[in-house]
């Protein structure tokens, strides 16, 4: 058997697989793990989002990887690129978790949630569907999608490894 | 940051003290609790890619054992104290000499709350070294914490620095426990607007 080759994402990135490749990324905590797949033609993209809104950006030069609202369409254009049907793509999300429970939580505190929201309303703005999703709660995550299957594949500390 | 556009090297020097000063009194704290010897490393100053701060804490899948804290006040920041699983199981033995629960990632409710406990108190002394230092207000908030991996835990500091790019300037402070080879890390990562009021209170030109 081949090995699987291995696309790794870091933080505030994304990138595209084929060919039976998968893709990586490791202890997402508030981040959200993004993954949109074309099953017709085994292409598959995935962007590791750390925070909800480009708006609230002091950068210079932007980080569209970053940020729920430019990520989706930069990772929808490079799938497009890659011969994706956007009519055909569908997500899967994971991630968004609170850390950290506090009970005077101010804004900060809740970024997994507000992550997981704003790459929804993303997502909805160019109707694509989710086809299932592992979020929230207040563990971290490291998760590994299947360009051929589209399986997504998430491994915590806490709950061990789970396929959706 | 603009800030560091001007005497970079004696702004890193600075900051450097700072952790020195506020870790070697948390060293302090937690030398008289364990009654026992707590060497410290030179502090690590420098800006960190994101992707990179989970690596001094053995990779971004590393479990750790994290004790986090924000920072209020005139300088407000986020504080991580973080320890392998062997040096909480250590601290919990030495300390506490409770019997070991278990090998695995999970604690007792007893167990995280005196961990939580040793980290308010390490937080607590490296916070007021630092306001009586620069007579800037400091208190931290309750701790919270957390067993996880490391790169899940650390980005939940990075919120602040992430609007501004892509890596984080990081106050590292190691601590080696000399019996047990154990090591524990002290990060203390200030808002970016802080650096400016923290150099102020020392009398550094901007």
């Amino acid at each position: 058997m081949n090995e699987v080759i291995i696309v790794k994402i870091g933080m505030a990135d994304l990138n595209i697989a084929s060919g039976g490749e998968s893709l990586k990324t490791t202890g997402l905590g508030s981040c959200v793990g993004l993954t949109l797949h074309d099953a017709q033609i085994g292409l598959a993209g995935m962007a590791h989002i750390m925070l909800p809104s480009s708006d609230i950006a002091r950068e210079g030069q932007l980080n569209v990887a970053k940020y729920a609202d430019t990520a989706v369409p930069e990772l929808i254009a490079r799938l497009k690129a890659g011969g994706a049907n956007i009519r055909r793509l569908v997500a899967k999300l994971a991630g968004g978790a609170q850390m950290f429970a506090f009970s005077n939580g101010s804004d900060s505190m809740r970024i997994g949630p507000r992550n997981v929201e704003s790459t929804k309303l993303a997502l909805a703005a160019h109707d694509i569907p989710i086809i299932a999703e592992d979020t929230g709660g207040n563990f971290g995550r490291t998760i590994e999608f299947s360009s051929s299957s589209g399986m997504l594949t998430i491994r915590s500390v806490q709950n061990g490894v789970k396929e959706i | 940051m603009e800030l560091f556009s001007n005497n970079a090297e004696f702004k890193m020097d600075v900051l450097r003290e700072v952790g020195n000063i506020g870790a070697g009194h948390a060293a302090t704290a937690l030398s008289r609790l364990l009654d026992k010897p707590v060497d410290m490393a030179v502090p690590k100053v420098s800006f960190i890619p994101f992707e990179e701060i989970a690596e001094r804490v053995g990779g971004a899948e590393e479990i750790v054992v994290a004790i986090f804290l924000r920072v209020e006040g005139e300088a407000p920041g986020n504080m991580f104290f973080l320890m392998s699983q062997f040096q909480a199981r250590a601290l919990l033995q030495g300390l506490l000499s409770f019997e070991q629960s278990s090998d695995g990632p999970s604690y007792t409710e007893m167990e995280m709350s005196a961990l939580s406990e040793i980290g308010n108190i390490l937080a607590g002394s490296y916070l007021s070294s630092l306001a009586d230092l620069t007579g800037l207000p400091l208190s931290p908030t309750v701790p919270a914490i957390a067993v996880d991996m490391a790169g899940a835990i650390l980005t939940y500091g990075l919120v602040q620095f992430g609007t501004m790019g892509d890596e984080a300037l990081l106050i590292d402070t190691t601590f080696m426990e000399d019996d047990r080879k154990a090591e524990g890390h002290f990060f203390f990562i200030p808002d970016p607007e802080s650096f400016e009021r923290l150099f102020r209170a020392l009398g550094v030109p901007i």
